[in-house]
């Protein structure tokens, strides 16, 4: 992992965001990963949401779990805390984090091992809880760090680097996702950056479990051919199913969308996604319609990408629970002891 | 056994036939009678229809541990009936349900035998099987009451206070009572030689278990995030703490809560939850069992290297594996303070009783945030599920939070740059930050390799620094955490040391070897590291009889390993077989080392 800080070059042309930032305030340090890595483009994708979002760098949370997925948030604004924690437990720590302030974007990045082999069981409850974070999935059918076995998302018959191929079901995040009621799920590719950034900037607002799963070539163990997450073969069967666009509060939408062919989805706090439909077919609003559409179009071997399922009615975690507005971790603890005569109160029951 | 107020009473029944309710009225009405009183429960892992046990000793001296007698059994289940009669100390009583015939086979010429026809005076009397079944139980109450001359009408005020606003539940109990009191009265010499006596024995006392002490404990200390799995014994730790939140932590106005509990999908989700909120700056917390600790132990690791303050509650049950999860023991000492891989150990805190329950909860918090580190509080089954006398708790409403060293805006605004793991104190504490604070804060929170600047390396010197650090905060929490209980006279070269819930049983063990002459010195630890008091205490004995309830002596092993103590010194009395630890354990143990030729 990285601890090499990139220089602090200023580019007085670069475009300042709300608060004065530019994108490369918005950075971390320098990515270890190998070179043409799809991780990398996915961090980028994200400095350009965030930095697009004017989002304050220390009201940004970052999390992750181990592997190369995981390394990234260190890759990514220098200014947020970030917690890099064990294999396939991101999401109890971003949960317990929320629980102690609400008021934090969260943003937890993953990988394929960490999330659907390890962690397979934290990321089916975090999306059950429906914790507000935005989960990204930086999805290659292998472990890099090890040297390039299988993970649970390869497809079967896809080839590994050298020995025989998959033969097993993989586990696919979407589907997955979808069928526990997650309540904002994007799939898209790391060479897609005009589709991939709105999709984040969307997930980082949505107020629920955002799931953004991103195919992300390994360039080094699996991007050869026969692999089914390489760049050509992804590229090759790529399906674009919806397009969106992120508009934050009160802005004037200023796209022109013909008649009928945005939908437009109001988040919380105002903003909204204007949705294009790719497929007129797709109704991403659907979980029984997207769930039908996913599964024809993987067993033709394509790989669905876009905004594929939103749902603004489902309530996030601390909604749920009836807890109030104010972090629980701003209350001052004078005020949550109830005092020395409660407690004699308290007491006489038990005597 | 004719004594006053010295009576150990065991209550032989099937679970969830709601004997509970029956033998929680005895044992308050006898503490209302202003006597000290405790009750242990012996109970199956079990929802339904295995044999159960609820003993109740009175003690008038005031001794907490269960007895090594038993003067009266009520024996209400006819499935352990042999094994229940045989259980009865030489010249007690037994007490069953005369109903059906009992086998001539099952009789002792030593104990009275006393019949009670329970359930035919209860079927005359109510109607529908669970009030027949119920109403047996609180019957057996009222022959007690009159056996032990039991104040009837403290009996009444209970119900009353039980069933406030149901008056025909309070009708139906007094039936019941009558019935078994007037029985015992016409058939019986009442009271029996070991009755009760009304004393002053109880003001400032409250009767308590250990899990709700604790969970009070986390309330008072201003817990916000409870992460838990349930886990025999440890989950009516967290019912206490919703319920007693249920009350004190709803905003009246708007209904909305300052408190947040989670039921995790495992242990290791709980513990990681329980990092998240305490990295984020809340009080969090989760109460587990050995088990648990298990699956936690990769998450505990990381917490110590990464220094993130976390409170874990361990009630100990019995072990390997599944064990026996309804018995106590002591044997998650070593597993705890060890747990993960790597060189990692743990600050530990071992309550005695529930008094100590409640005090400590709010110290664990306190040293967690002071420390940066998980803070293991052992209790156990007997300490957590029993019901103990102790004093009432006082709060200082003074009491101000110790938070540990935690920048706050201002402070990182005036400085030129932040690093995470500097000792700039010189006790090996860095100061850490809370995410949402100030971006000069920010820093990257990991368990791979860092700097003493929290930057990742796989450098040697670099790596090392931050070992050795954590070392000097071990020596930082050594002094700071609660000192050892010791009590020494020059003049004896032999002591007891113990821990946690073996506390009880010692000190009525030391009572009953000094009263033969045999006077022995007293150390109790209550935190590891282990204070500097407890080395010196071991140097100035021949002999240590070290008192532990685990088959391997961890505690001994502990205090070789932290405080280099002599091994040749310390001798194990060690209790594993999952029942409390009681004081005739002890007394035997060091009467018969002393006539092996040890030192007394």
């Amino acid at each position: 992992m990285s601890y090499i800080a990139k220089p602090r070059v200023s580019h007085p042309g670069l475009p300042k965001n709300k608060l004065g930032l530019t994108t490369r305030d918005y950075e971390g340090t320098v990515s270890t990963l190998c070179a043409g890595c799809g991780h990398d483009s996915v961090t980028a994708a994200i400095i350009q949401a965030v930095f697009e979002l004017d989002v304050e760098p220390h009201m940004l949370a970052k999390m992750s779990g181990i592997g190369c997925s995981s390394k990234t948030p260190a890759y990514f604004v220098s200014q947020s805390h970030g917690f890099n924690s064990v294999h396939g437990r991101m999401p109890s720590v971003t949960t317990g984090a929320n629980a102690a302030n609400r008021d934090l974007m969260y943003i937890g990045v993953s990988g394929d091992g960490d999330s659907l082999s390890i962690g397979v069981g934290q990321f089916v409850h975090a999306i059950r809880r429906n914790l507000n974070m935005c989960y990204m999935i930086e999805n290659n059918g292998v472990y890099g760090l090890t040297k390039g076995q299988f993970s649970a998302s390869a497809d079967i018959g896809s080839l590994p680097k050298k020995g025989l191929p998959n033969q097993q079901e993989p586990i696919d995040p979407v589907s997955t996702a979808l069928s526990l009621g997650a309540t904002y799920i994007g799939r898209s590719f790391s060479g897609d950056k005009e589709q991939l950034v709105p999709l984040i900037k969307g997930a980082l607002m949505h107020d629920g479990f955002a799931l953004v799963d991103v195919i992300s070539p390994c360039v080094t163990f699996n991007d050869h051919e026969g692999s089914t997450k390489s760049y050509a073969h992804t590229r090759q069967f790529y399906h674009h199913v919806t397009d969106m666009d992120y508009i934050p509060p009160a802005e004037e939408i200023k796209a022109k969308y013909a008649e009928g062919e945005a939908m437009p989805v109001e988040l919380h706090d105002g903003s909204t996604i204007m949705l294009r439909k790719v497929d007129d077919e797709y109704d991403p609003t659907s979980r029984a319609a997207a769930f039908k559409y996913l599964r024809d179009h993987f067993n033709a071997g394509e790989i669905t990408t876009g905004l594929l399922y939103i749902n603004k009615e489902r309530r996030e975690m601390h909604d749920l629970m009836g807890n109030v507005d104010t972090p629980l971790a701003e209350l001052p603890l004078d005020s949550l002891n109830p005092g020395s005569t409660e407690l004699r109160k308290i007491l006489k029951r038990y005597a | 056994m004719a004594k006053v107020n010295d009576v150990v009473i065991k209550i032989a029944t099937v679970n969830g036939t709601g004997s509970a309710s029956a033998n929680g009225l005895l044992r308050k009405a006898i503490f209302r009678m202003g006597i000290p009183v405790v009750g242990k429960n012996y109970f199956p892992s079990n929802i339904q229809g295995l044999p159960t046990w609820y003993e109740i000793r009175v003690t008038g001296d005031g001794y907490q541990s269960r007895s090594d007698r038993l003067d009266i059994m009520v024996a209400m289940n006819a499935q352990t009936y042999a094994k229940d009669m045989a259980e009865v100390t030489s010249g007690g009583w037994l007490i069953y349900d005369s109903t059906w015939p009992r086998s001539s086979l099952l009789d002792r010429d030593d104990i009275t035998v006393l019949g009670v026809p329970l359930s035919r005076m209860c079927n005359e009397s109510f109607n529908g099987a669970r009030a027949r079944i119920l109403m047996k139980n609180i019957a057996y109450v009222g022959v007690l009451a009159a056996l032990l001359e039991i104040d009837l009408d403290i009996i009444t005020e209970l119900l009353e206070e039980t069933f406030a606003d149901k008056q025909h539940l309070i009708e139906s109990n007094m039936k019941a009572i009558r019935l078994g009191y007037d029985y015992a009265t016409e058939n019986f010499v009442c009271p029996l030689p070991s009755k009760v006596e009304a004393m002053e024995g109880t003001s400032e006392h409250i009767i308590m278990d250990g899990n709700t002490a604790a969970g009070l404990g986390c309330m008072y200390a201003g817990a916000t995030v409870g992460a838990w799995y349930p886990i025999t014994p440890s989950t009516s730790l967290m019912d206490a703490f919703r319920n007693f939140c249920a009350e004190y932590r709803v905003d009246p106005e708007t209904g909305k809560r300052t408190y947040c509990i989670i039921q995790a999908e495992d242990e290791l989700a709980a513990i990681g939850m329980v990092l998240g909120a305490n990295w984020n700056g809340a009080r969090s917390f989760t109460p587990t069992s050995g088990p648990g600790i298990s699956l936690m132990s990769e998450f505990l690791g990381f917490a110590y290297y990464a220094e993130i303050p976390a409170v874990i509650f361990n009630v100990q049950r019995t072990g390997p594996s599944t064990g026996m999860p309804t018995r106590t023991q002591q044997s998650d000492i070593l597993s705890c303070a060890y747990a993960s891989h790597g060189d990692t150990r743990h600050v530990l805190l071992f309550p005695a009783d529930p008094y100590e329950c409640f005090h400590m909860a709010v110290q664990a918090f306190d040293h967690a945030e002071r420390l940066q580190t998980p803070v293991m509080v052992l209790s156990d089954l007997d300490i957590g599920m029993n019901d103990w006398m102790i004093p009432a708790f006082e709060w200082d409403d003074d009491y101000v939070p110790d938070r540990g060293k935690v920048l706050g805006a201002e402070e990182l605004e005036a400085m030129e740059k932040f690093h995470r793991y500097l000792d700039v104190d010189g006790d090996g504490i860095p100061y850490r930050t809370l995410p949402g604070v100030h971006p000069k804060g920010s820093y990257f929170t990991r368990g791979s390799g860092h700097t003493k600047y929290g930057a990742y390396t796989e450098d040697s010197a670099a790596y090392q620094d931050v070992m050795d650090r954590l070392l000097a905060k071990w020596e930082t929490a050594r002094s700071e955490l609660p000192e050892a209980e010791i009590v020494y006279s020059k003049f004896n070269k032999a002591a007891v040391l113990t821990v946690g819930s073996g506390h009880a049983a010692c000190q009525e063990a030391l009572d009953r070897l000094g009263a033969q002459n045999v006077n022995l010195n007293y150390c109790r630890v209550k935190a590891f590291p282990f204070s500097d008091s407890v080395r010196e205490f071991i140097d100035n004995h021949e002999v240590v009889y070290v008192v532990e309830q685990n088959r391997d002596a961890q505690l001994r092993t502990l205090l070789m390993l932290d405080s280099e103590a002599d091994p040749a010194k310390l001798v194990s009395l060690l209790h594993y077989n999952g029942i409390p630890i009681n004081a005739g354990f002890v007394v035997d143990g060091v009467l018969g080392e002393i006539a092996k030729g040890r030192a007394a």
